[in-house]
């Protein structure tokens, strides 16, 4: 459904030319963050009435695309722009772009309540999902094949997994793949020999995985990821075209205050500062 | 010229309003010319669209390295243990074999068409030949409702409610598969088979029926070998017309067949199709990059199946129609 949606929103963006408005402020991109983007332009708003900013999701392909496309003003992305991505903003408008990290994310590995398995070290994870590690009781589980649950190659996460936990592999050919962290955790808490994963604020009604580093089974907390030490955290940024001014500025400067901070919290991803 | 000449000497007056009258015949005419061409002309345009998007994986030459068609099509070398033919576009060593699409939408298409196919026409049969008509008053609207109904509800119903029984019932190991994939589109299709076969069948002159029941054939004999033969080109339509749909329709192979670009004949393994591909992955896919054409040319591909399949099926339905009427028309 979301793919659909998001396939939608690039024949919208093939289809018309530039149209920023006075007043008004687009923020595109990441599933991931929609929620977040929502909540702070609604404080934001608040505050400043004259401003207007429409949040958007769509995938973070689909936010970097719009900014090159120049159809919006900042881009969310959950992973960092590609060379590829840089090199058309090069060509286009003789930036490289901005980044700023805005939030941080801890992806999380999603097994059924029912398994007995609690902590997976990264390698462990990494056997799986390139397709080594096929049966739980590899891993001292019960003897039942591992279905794995991926996502689609357009989500920010899938990049993500694929480059800290599979080393830049390919993803087994019996990886499936769904549409959006919703329909994973969905398929996680049905079946029960699944894995799957996707972003720690999603997490509920299924067992998250802690990892193992050595003898330390590490949860994705925001204690631990704020002191570094849960070992797939990841940022999530902001994209802009050049350096952030006027409306832009301080939006972003809204949601990196402390106000701004601490609505991360709320919505369950974790502050960068 | 002389001739012209006479013709307007000699024509008869026309009065006022049948001037108007003509006119007016013209002016709709022309409109309605004008709407056909371009509904044509639009058509031509979103191919030339597609096309030229595509063009670029043969013109370019980092797109031509990334995705030649024998990395397309054959084999690729890879470590032991690894698969062969892997769509992996987003991959640090891009992959892009169609081979595990096909064999996807393969799967998901003829489990459909299995399903529907006699679905449909059979139901049609007993609509048309059979119920009484009150109930085929009610049995038409009714399917032909479901035929509205938006795939996205039928994918979702295949994802929330199919899935589990369907892998409890086959005993499968994952519960989105290329079975699943399949009935949820067959739930799509028996409609579109059924409406129009219902038609073609109804169609049939009521001589023939009569005809047959006369010469002492039961009811079911005429049915099936009067009546069905003689719709047969209009069912054939209702059936390539199922397949077109059953082919391109994305939405629920998109949320019920898994997704995963393996290779086996299994219905309980995952299939990824060729339409859900591009739905999938056109939201992140870099604009203009190899990855980015190479979506368009599974469009090409997908357009040029179900034209092909077109011309095969109405060259067969003009053979049938020539042998029914015994060469006549």
């Amino acid at each position: 459904m979301k793919a659909f949606l998001q396939s939608l929103v690039v024949a919208v963006l093939l289809a018309l030319p530039l149209a920023a408005q006075a007043g008004t402020l687009t923020v595109k991109g990441s599933d991931t963050m929609v929620i977040l983007g929502q909540r702070w332009a609604e404080e934001f708003m608040k505050k400043n009435a004259s401003t207007k900013v429409q949040v958007t999701g769509g995938g973070s392909g689909v936010g970097l695309a719009a900014l090159q496309n120049g159809t919006t003003e900042i881009a969310m992305s959950s992973r960092e722009m590609k060379d590829a991505e840089k090199q058309k903003l090069r060509t286009r408008y003789n930036t490289t772009g901005t980044e700023i990290p805005v939030a941080k994310d801890g992806v999380t590995f999603y097994v059924n309540e029912a398994n007995p398995l609690n902590a997976l070290t990264v390698e462990q994870l990494r056997g799986i999902y390139v397709g080594d590690i096929t049966n739980w009781k590899q891993l001292g589980g019960a003897d039942a094949p591992i279905i794995i649950y991926s996502r689609e190659n357009s989500s920010g996460t899938y990049v993500f997994v694929k480059d800290h936990v599979l080393d830049g592999e390919d993803y087994a050919a019996s990886a499936q793949t769904l549409p959006g962290t919703a329909a994973v955790v969905n398929a996680v808490s049905k079946e029960k020999n699944s894995i799957g994963y996707g972003g720690a604020a999603y997490a509920k009604g299924i067992k998250e995985l802690k990892i193992k580093v050595g003898n330390e089974e590490i949860a994705p907390t925001a204690e631990n990821i704020k002191a570094g030490k849960y070992p797939l955290a990841r940022d999530l940024y902001f994209y802009l075209r050049n350096k952030p001014s006027g409306e832009a500025k301080t939006f972003i400067d809204f949601a990196l205050s402390p106000e701004g901070q601490a609505l991360v919290t709320k919505v369950g991803y974790f502050p960068v500062k | 010229m002389e001739q012209g000449l006479t013709q307007t000497a000699f024509a008869p007056a026309l009065s006022p309003t049948a001037r108007r009258r003509q006119l007016r015949e013209k002016a709709i005419a022309g409109f309605i010319t004008l709407m056909a061409f371009t509904g044509i002309a639009a058509l031509i345009l979103i191919i030339v669209f597609v096309a030229k998007e595509a063009l670029a994986l043969f013109t370019d030459p980092a797109a031509r390295h990334e995705a030649s068609f024998s990395k397309m099509f054959l084999a690729q070398d890879v470590p032991p243990g690894r698969p062969p033919f892997r769509w992996q576009p987003v991959s640090r060593i891009p992959k892009v074999s169609m081979i595990p699409l096909f064999v996807g939408t393969l799967k998901t298409t003829v489990v459909s068409m299995l399903v529907a196919v006699p679905l449909g026409v059979f139901g049609a049969l007993f609509a048309a030949e059979f119920a009484p008509r009150r109930m085929r008053e009610l049995l038409k609207p009714v399917i032909e409702l479901l035929a509205g109904i938006p795939s996205v509800v039928l994918g979702f119903f295949a994802l929330m409610v199919m899935s589990t029984v369907v892998k409890d019932l086959f005993h499968f190991d994952r519960p989105l598969n290329a079975m699943l994939a399949g009935l949820g589109l067959a739930l799509a299709i028996v409609p579109v088979i059924f409406t129009v076969s219902e038609d073609a069948l109804t169609s049939v002159p009521r001589s023939y029926r009569e005809a047959s029941l006369a010469l002492g054939a039961t009811p079911w004999e005429t049915a099936w070998k009067v009546v069905l033969p003689a719709a047969a080109p209009g069912i054939l339509a209702a059936c390539v017309l199922g397949f077109g749909r059953a082919i391109g329709e994305t939405m629920i192979v998109l949320m019920a067949s898994g997704n995963a670009d393996v290779i086996s004949w299994s219905l309980g393994d995952s299939a990824r199709s060729l339409s859900a591909t591009i739905a999938a992955e056109m939201g992140e896919v870099v604009v203009g990059s190899p990855h980015y054409s190479l979506l368009f040319f599974i469009g090409v591909q997908l357009f040029v199946f179900t034209f092909v399949l077109n011309l095969i099926a109405s060259t067969w339905t003009k053979r049938v129609v020539r042998k029914l009427t015994g060469g006549a028309a």
